[in-house]
């Protein structure tokens, strides 16, 4: 049985990445210790990785540790959707359009959420980015995207 | 004396007024992040660093500088009025500095904290005026060899010092190790692991990778367990310490600005480990040993001294070998490559008024902070009540703003979020993310000192081992490595993070 979660699953994240290093260095020119190639390092580095995996993994079944404890789904999911579709709006759409959405939607990952402060915190935000990053410093950012002609 | 004359021409270009206008900005969001909780210097840095593209060099990092000490400073403050550490280093004060708050003695607890971080981050000064450029001059006599046994054990350390599993942290900086790679390689030109996205020819940035394990990955964890967080705050009164107070707070001071000072220097542990340390030492050796825990002085004192002698201190790696030693200083590393500023040993030399400027200006920011501190307490106490979910979405935009202006690519946008999943579920996995940034910021250069090191010897790995400098290093790494293996240490590391 698994007696330590934590160690388990860092274990196969750690495998995961290393085979995949190994894997596509394949790819790539190996060369010799006098002239190491583009594989050489992360072939290296792979292999080590999934070595500290396996140590991981088999330890796991033999000592025990702390719980993982529950993942907040909710604030994962909502906190990484609004970034993406925050890249997603930015050059089309521009800040005007982006930043609320980034606001309120990853707001709405807070139990302690009003749709009245929201929209009075995006506005907010938005106004003083603009101000702040646009006129202030200069910072190249559409304020209006492509989609309207911005 | 040659030091006079360096720090003169260090007053010189920190006291311009443009310096001294951006060192005070410095320390003043420096401390407005360090009293909000939920906001680290890491973040709040990696945030600000496109910002600071239209800033002269020196100015940038004076800022960038002035952000990480005033840190310290605003999260012993909340340390001792809410009983919150705003920063992981002012974890201690809350011990002491608190119940003292709690008797009706908050002023003296923030006067012991304001004195003592003020004469320790004066001693650092000079340490860092002393020991640089000596330092430095060794340094340029480093080979290939030498920097990358300087790495490992820069890496070693990070480890070391990481909270939690030893094997998850060693994980932690082969993966850094490895993402650090990504990218075209420098030798045969190779695109690798870049899964024929044109963006990532140029490898990812570090300010990415920051802002998505520190800021994103902290978000979401603190929005793990949204609790309401307590607003009592101590009325501060009292604001002199008496002459009992002061008797009492001059030695811890002077033990932990000793402890901080050296503590700060290692690798990986900025002024975290020496505030611990200096607070288990004072309340071994203190007469006063019933009191501690209790609101004794000297456990604010020496604390408060030694994370701020800490803070300092970690910049004497970053400015004499090039070689960051925290997340904060390899964010100032970068903060130096965009500049093109090539941080190194010869940094001193080259750019003798950055260099210079830059440790004067923090003696300035320090002074800054002591005189800034009393007449806006009112506004930190103020700031400490802001909720969390009005703060976040803020903190969010800064952050997606930022990353977005490096480059006026939207990958970078999607990367962060990826970024900061991963700091969460290796945050939640007891996984450290600090020793993977170091690691990623090292691993090409760590490859290039690697593969220059053995065209030199020849293919011959054992150059490592045969060149004297480069044999210290890695015995050093060798025993740093050890000394965790051995039982004893290891429990007290335990102790000393669980405290």
């Amino acid at each position: 049985m698994i007696r330590n979660f934590k160690d388990f699953w860092t274990g196969l994240i750690y495998m995961f990445f290393g085979t995949s290093a190994v894997i596509i260095a394949r790819d790539y020119g190996m060369g010799t210790a006098l002239r190491m190639g583009p594989a050489y390092f992360p072939t290296v580095l792979g292999s080590l990785l999934v070595v500290i995996g396996v140590i991981a993994v088999v330890r796991s079944f033999l000592q025990s540790g702390s719980p993982v404890g529950g993942f907040t789904v909710k604030g994962m999911v909502l906190v990484v959707t609004s970034t993406l579709a925050f890249g997603l709006l930015v050059k089309g759409a521009g800040l005007v359009v982006a930043l609320p959405v980034l606001v309120i939607s990853s707001g709405y990952a807070s139990q302690r959420f009003r749709w009245g402060t929201a929209l009075g915190l995006a506005a907010g935000l938005t106004l003083f980015c603009v101000l702040v990053f646009l006129k202030g410093l200069g910072v190249p950012l559409p304020i209006w995207g492509s989609w309207f002609g911005g | 004396m040659e030091l006079l004359s360096h720090l003169l021409l260090g007053l010189q270009t920190a006291a311009t007024p443009a310096n001294l206008f951006y060192c005070f900005i410095g320390v003043f969001l420096g401390t407005a992040i360090g009293v909000l909780p939920g906001l680290g210097p890491t973040a709040t840095i990696a945030m600000l660093l496109p910002v600071t593209f239209v800033l002269p060099p020196v100015t940038a990092l004076i800022m960038l500088a002035g952000i990480y000490y005033g840190s310290q400073y605003g999260g012993s403050t909340t340390s001792i009025l809410v009983n919150l550490p705003g920063e992981a280093a002012s974890v201690v004060t809350t011990l002491d500095g608190h119940q003292m708050a709690k008797q009706g003695r908050a002023g003296a607890a923030l006067a012991a904290s304001a004195i003592g971080s003020f004469f320790a981050g004066t001693v650092a000064t000079f340490m860092i005026a002393a020991f640089g450029p000596p330092l430095a001059a060794v340094a340029l006599k480093f080979g290939p060899a030498e920097f990358f046994s300087l790495m490992i054990l820069g890496l070693v350390a990070s480890v070391v010092l990481a909270q939690g599993s030893l094997l998850h942290a060693i994980g932690m900086v082969v993966l850094g190790l490895l993402i650090g790679l990504i990218g075209a390689d420098v030798n045969s030109g190779t695109q690798r692991f870049t899964f024929g996205i044109y963006e990532l020819a140029d490898g990812i940035g570090f300010v990415t990778v920051a802002m998505g394990m520190f800021g994103l990955g902290e978000i979401i964890r603190n929005l793990e367990n949204e609790e309401e967080r307590s607003v009592l705050v101590a009325k501060v009164t009292g604001l002199w310490p008496t002459n009992e107070d002061f008797k009492r707070m001059v030695a811890p001071i002077l033990r932990g600005t000793f402890i901080g000072s050296a503590l700060g220097v290692l690798p990986g542990s900025g002024s975290i480990l020496g505030s611990f340390a200096a607070y288990s030492i004072e309340k071994k050796i203190s007469k006063n040993q019933d009191q501690f825990g209790k609101g004794a002085i000297e456990g604010v004192a020496a604390p408060e001294s030694a994370n701020n002698a800490g803070a300092q201190t970690s910049f004497i790696p970053l400015l004499t070998l090039g070689i960051p030693s925290n997340p904060v200083s390899a964010l100032m590393v970068g903060a130096m490559i965009i500049h093109g500023i090539q941080p190194g040993p010869s940094v001193i030399n080259e750019q003798p008024s950055l260099f210079w400027g830059m440790i004067v200006s923090m003696w300035i920011g320090n002074f800054f902070l002591v005189v800034l501190n009393y007449p806006l307490i009112g506004m930190w106490v103020r700031m400490i009540r802001i909720p969390y979910h009005l703060l976040y979405p803020g903190i969010l935009v800064f952050c997606a703003i930022g990353v977005f202006s490096l480059k006026n690519a939207e990958i970078d946008i999607y990367l962060m979020a990826l970024f900061g999943v991963l700091g969460y579920v290796f945050s939640k996995l007891g996984c450290e993310p600090a020793p993977m940034l170091l690691a990623f910021i090292l691993g090409p250069l760590m490859e290039e000192y690697l593969r220059r090191a053995l065209l030199l010897s020849r293919g011959d790995p054992l150059v490592f081992v045969q060149r004297p400098i480069s044999l210290t290093l890695l015995v050093l790494a060798a025993l740093a490595m050890c000394t965790v293996l051995i039982p004893a240490f290891s429990k007290t590391r335990e102790e000393a993070f669980h405290e």
